[in-house]
């Protein structure tokens, strides 16, 4: 059961993510509603639905690059509210990945890497380099570090992101369809880093259409529609015994 | 299947033939014309080489930059007429960028109220001729001004009248080397700075206060050296001496109809252009670079001000040139550009169409051939590498 | 606080307003004139500038105006109004020049007309449109040319070039410049594309000298040195030697738009026509150049709407113009004054950008049709 209460003293430090009574609107169009979810710290989830059911909207609320107008959010002990101040400390902590790589096009791929622990953490350019080097190591292109973004495929340009997210030192990964824009042959590439980060105790939170890997991979799976968290398990009673009949329709879809 | 196994059929043989047939025509066309101009001069007594260049001119030319007097040459006046372009230029793409820069930045602003206006400004300013506007200015503004005597001032420092626009003009005293000297030193200052703080970044990964430091430094070491050694400049005020003001620096009303028409209609394009090339750079870079942390000052300059420059370049020189050309209106206005003197006053009095016109469109090509070889220079330098 | 880890839905959440904080009126103030300090003071400045700037403006218009009167008296009197008398007054000149009154009927039926066949050419999902082309760029030049200079055949009394002037001459000039310049801008860039080295050559040389130099030095060379390339009897008439000017220059700027389409055409298109043995011309004027002109079509809307601005510089080389009949009009010793010379300007303005605006409108709705028809 989804707790709606406040995350108590002692919940804080197992608590990574908390949703507490979270709604968002679009204008007037109701994206998320009566949102309630805490994430664990090195828990995997994987969040699924429709399109337009408020898969992203929700991730994209736990960076602040969308704003909740009810309810609270806590991340890392930290409310997010609209203050400047703490979303920028937020975003410190969590590293996001998105669907279309958006890796900047005019550095380099090891600039890219760099740019945030440099001007942000205030690393020196030095260190910073070497961290950059030994993750591109991780994600297995070490040799595509003098690189512009536009040289590389889909599937290596999403591991640079996942890279760059990951210089951050951030404690929270979010992955927004990281799959979506890839071609067939590349998509096993970026799902086995992930698999490899999930394996060293990452919190992470995935949106994805990735069945298999939420079998193997998630904790938790969380099925949305229109904006409502409508059922939440394990993954094999989730893919095997479907309690909700939404949930039931949706996986007859997708799993044929 | 019969097919004509001709020569014709061949496309080899067929291109040159039709070049072939293309030189002819052209080669026709110009050697009818040549023919012909050349007996039309000859008949009505045009000259037919560049003699002209050093016959008196016999003209008076209200601004010019070099020495000029009724008794110099045709040839003076062209130089004369051609600093005079380059200058309004020279006065004209800093303001005009500045403008547009501001009104660009404006039509993004999320102020609903400065958004609109910058709209109607570039609306309105780049659907009405530009003619229509200078005249304008020129007509409407600058002639309903007051006389000398009942100026427009601003403290007694400015003048606005209908004789043009006075400003204080600078006269440098002894102590302007010194002056001159430490800003010199400011300046290299800086730049060792700049050098130095970027190294601590990269040691320890500080930052250091560039900005503060430039800034005290570009104001403080010239001050101090104006406190030690006197005041470098002083001014020579417009005054008022008889009907006129006297002294200072007289901008007069063509050249400020002209320059006043186009900054404002080339800041409108340049507006433009800014905020396309703005909003051109995807909406997820922005997103990636705050997903990172970086707040919305570091982002814009680090991620978003570089790909967003590389879009704005090539469209803003295109309008700078344009800029140049639209200063051929100045014969509308009466202000002595190079238009003006030469392919006017001096083709009217020499009859020598040809040469004159050659000489003024070679002079604009010029122009226009340097400005897009270095632009395609840069654009080399500054491309995006790709697969 | 143990807790099971599944969960299932057992009530659906009511889909709510948003809280009122974040839609209505109050919202939209906020975030769009208050959202921070910087902005809510712009919004402070922008309404004081407003209360001092627009009350004025408004009075100069309205209620200050003269809206009536014989001659420039009251106009002078009045110095804080427009002078719409004046404009009144002086309509007809500011519409025909000096074409006689009595002969006038003929250039409102040529405009007519024009306008009809242009209504149709432009008019989205129209039908037909080819048929539209063809009288647009063949017809039509004949008939008008006929109807307003005159021809003594049809019983219509010759008006000379010299009494033209006004919005006539300004919608003359342009259309001319767009009838001609368009199919010879074609031409430039087929003959800038092509492999063969003396065409290309030819049309780059042409294009990029148009291109580098000011419209008014195209005006004076035309003016004055046509008729020295030609033999005395060709001398051609004062009237046509800026539109010969106006039609090469903007063939130069249309021939740019038209290449840009023709990039713009996947080479597929070429292929496909290719493989069916259709061979160049066909190619181009069946597959290629209609696909190309749908693209650019924007762009030459927006030549159009430079080109109806630059016919403003047609004066210098003695056309009378819109803007040159203002000018005129502005002399007449009955009427002038400082307040009719800036109530002409702003008429002016006015009938421009109501010309330029509504053009550079129609042209952002094609490619916004287009962009939507392509992205399937």
């Amino acid at each position: 059961m989804t707790s709606g209460e406040l995350p108590t003293r002692r919940d804080q430090d197992d608590v990574a993510i908390a949703f507490v009574g979270v709604h968002k609107w679009y204008g007037s169009f109701h994206a998320l509603r009566n949102v309630n979810l805490r994430v664990r710290r090195g828990e995997r989830i994987v969040v699924c639905g429709p399109s337009g059911s408020g898969k992203s909207t929700l991730i994209r609320c736990v960076n602040g690059l969308e704003e909740h107008q009810r309810g609270s959010i806590f991340v890392d002990g930290v409310e997010l509210t609209r203050n400047i101040r703490r979303i920028d400390e937020v975003r410190r902590e969590v590293g996001m990945v998105f669907q279309t790589f958006n890796l900047f096009p005019h550095l380099t791929v090891l600039e890219n890497c760099t740019l945030a622990p440099i001007w942000v953490r205030k690393i020196p350019r030095r260190e910073a380099e070497t961290m950059a080097m030994a993750l591109l190591e991780r994600v297995k292109i070490p040799e595509q570090a003098a690189k512009y973004p536009g040289q590389l495929s889909g599937g290596q340009q999403q591991r640079v992101a996942i890279a760059r997210a990951l210089a951050m030192s951030p404690k929270i990964m979010l992955f927004d369809e990281p799959t979506s824009s890839l071609d067939p042959e590349m998509v096993k590439e970026v799902l086995d880093t992930m698999r490899a980060l999930a394996e060293i105790g990452m919190t992470m939170i995935v949106v994805t259409h990735e069945m298999g890997f939420a079998r193997q991979v998630a904790d938790r799976v969380v099925f949305m529609d229109n904006g409502e968290i409508i059922e939440i398990n394990a993954p094999d009673p989730f893919f095997d015994d479907p309690k909700h009949e939404r949930t039931r329709l949706f996986l007859r879809q997708i799993l044929h | 299947m019969e097919v004509s196994e001709t020569r014709f059929n061949d496309p080899k043989l067929r291109g040159l033939a039709y070049q072939a047939a293309l030189i002819l025509v052209l080669g026709g066309l110009i050697a009818f014309g040549v023919y012909n101009a050349y007996g039309n001069m000859i008949a009505r007594g045009i000259p037919l080489g560049f003699s002209f260049w050093n016959e008196v001119a016999g003209f008076q030319i209200n601004l010019h930059l070099i020495p000029y007097s009724a008794m110099s040459t045709y040839g003076r006046a062209f130089w004369v007429g051609l600093l005079n372009t380059l200058l309004v230029g020279a006065v004209s793409i800093p303001l005009a960028t500045a403008i547009g820069f501001a009104i660009g930045a404006a039509r993004l602003s999320p102020n609903w109220l400065l958004s609109r206006f910058a709209l109607a400004y570039t609306n309105v300013l780049r659907n009405t001729p530009l003619l229509l506007q200078l005249l304008f200015w020129y007509n409407a503004v600058l002639r309903t001004l007051p006389g000398p005597r009942e100026s427009l001032t601003l403290h007694n420092i400015v003048f606005l009248n209908n004789r043009g626009v006075f400003l204080p003009l600078p006269v440098p005293r002894q102590p302007a080397i010194s002056f001159a000297l430490s800003l010199l030193l400011a300046v290299a200052l800086v730049a060792v700075f700049r050098l130095w703080a970027k190294r601590r970044q990269e040691r320890t990964g500080a930052l250091s206060p560039v900005f503060g430091f430039a800034a005290a430094a570009m104001i403080g070491l010239p001050a101090l050296a104006a406190l030690a050694t006197g005041a470098p400049f002083s001014f020579e005020m417009p005054k008022l001496s008889g009907f006129n003001l006297k002294g200072g620096v007289q901008v007069i009303p063509e050249m400020a109809a002209l320059v006043f028409g186009l900054v404002t209609f080339t800041g409108a394009f340049i507006a433009e252009i800014v905020r396309a090339g703005i909003l051109s750079v995807p909406r997820g870079q922005f997103e990636a670079a705050g997903a990172l942390g970086l707040h919305r000052g570091l982002a814009m300059r680090l991620v978003i001000l570089p790909q967003a420059i590389r879009l704005i370049i090539p469209p803003l020189t295109s309008q700078y040139l344009n800029l140049i050309k639209n200063s051929s209106l100045a014969v509308f206005v009466g202000y002595p550009d190079l238009v003006q003197i030469f392919a006017g006053t001096v083709l009217n009095q020499t009859h020598a169409a040809v040469q004159v016109m050659a000489i003024t469109m070679a002079v604009y090509l010029a122009i226009s051939l340097l400005v897009a070889a270095a632009l395609n220079a840069y654009n080399a330098s500054q491309a995006l590498r790709e697969r | 606080m143990a807790q099971s880890i599944a969960y299932v839905r057992e009530s659906s959440e009511p889909e709510d307003l948003p809280p009122d904080l974040y839609q209505g009126a109050v919202a939209w103030l906020k975030t769009n004139l208050f959202s921070s300090m910087a902005s809510s003071l712009t919004t402070l400045v922008f309404v004081g500038l407003m209360i001092w700037v627009v009350p004025p403006l408004v009075a100069w218009a309205t209620t200050n105006a003269v809206w009536a009167a014989p001659d420039g008296e009251a106009c002078r009197q009045h110095q804080d109004g427009a002078c719409w008398a004046f404009i009144g007054a002086k309509f007809d000149y500011l519409r025909f020049g000096s074409y006689p009154s009595a002969e006038r009927w003929r250039v409102n039926v040529t405009e007519a007309i024009g306008g009809a066949v242009i209504l149709w050419l432009l008019w989205p999902n129209a039908r037909r449109r080819g048929i539209a082309a063809l009288l647009f760029f063949f017809a039509y030049p004949i008939l008008a040319f006929l109807l307003v200079h005159g021809s003594e055949r049809l019983g219509l009394p010759i008006v000379d070039t010299l009494l033209w002037g006004g919005m006539f001459v300004t919608l003359l000039t342009a259309l001319v410049a767009i009838v001609f310049s368009l199919p010879l801008g074609m031409l430039l860039a087929l003959g800038r594309r092509s492999q063969l080295p003396v065409v290309r050559l030819a049309a780059v040389i042409f294009i990029e000298f148009v291109r580098g130099v000011p419209f008014i030095t195209v005006l004076f060379m035309a003016n004055t040195m046509l008729p020295l390339f030609l033999p005395e009897q060709w001398t051609p008439d004062r009237l046509l030697r800026p539109l010969v000017g106006i039609v090469l220059f903007s063939a130069a700027y249309m021939a740019e738009e038209v290449r840009g389409g023709l990039q713009a055409i996947r080479r597929g298109q070429y292929e496909g026509a290719m493989a069916l043995g259709l061979h160049y011309p066909l190619m181009m004027a069946l597959v290629i150049l209609p696909q190309a002109l749908a693209v650019v079509l924007p762009g030459i809307v927006n030549n159009f709407v430079g080109l109806f601005m630059d016919t403003t510089l047609v004066s210098i080389v003695g056309m009378t113009d819109f803007l040159e009949a203002m000018n005129n009009a502005f002399k007449d010793p009955v009427w002038s004054g400082p307040s009719v010379t800036t109530t002409g300007y702003v008429f002016a303005g006015m009938v421009y950008f109501a010309f330029c605006y509504s053009m550079a409108r129609y042209s952002a709705f094609v490619e916004r049709s287009l962009a939507k028809g392509r992205s399937a």
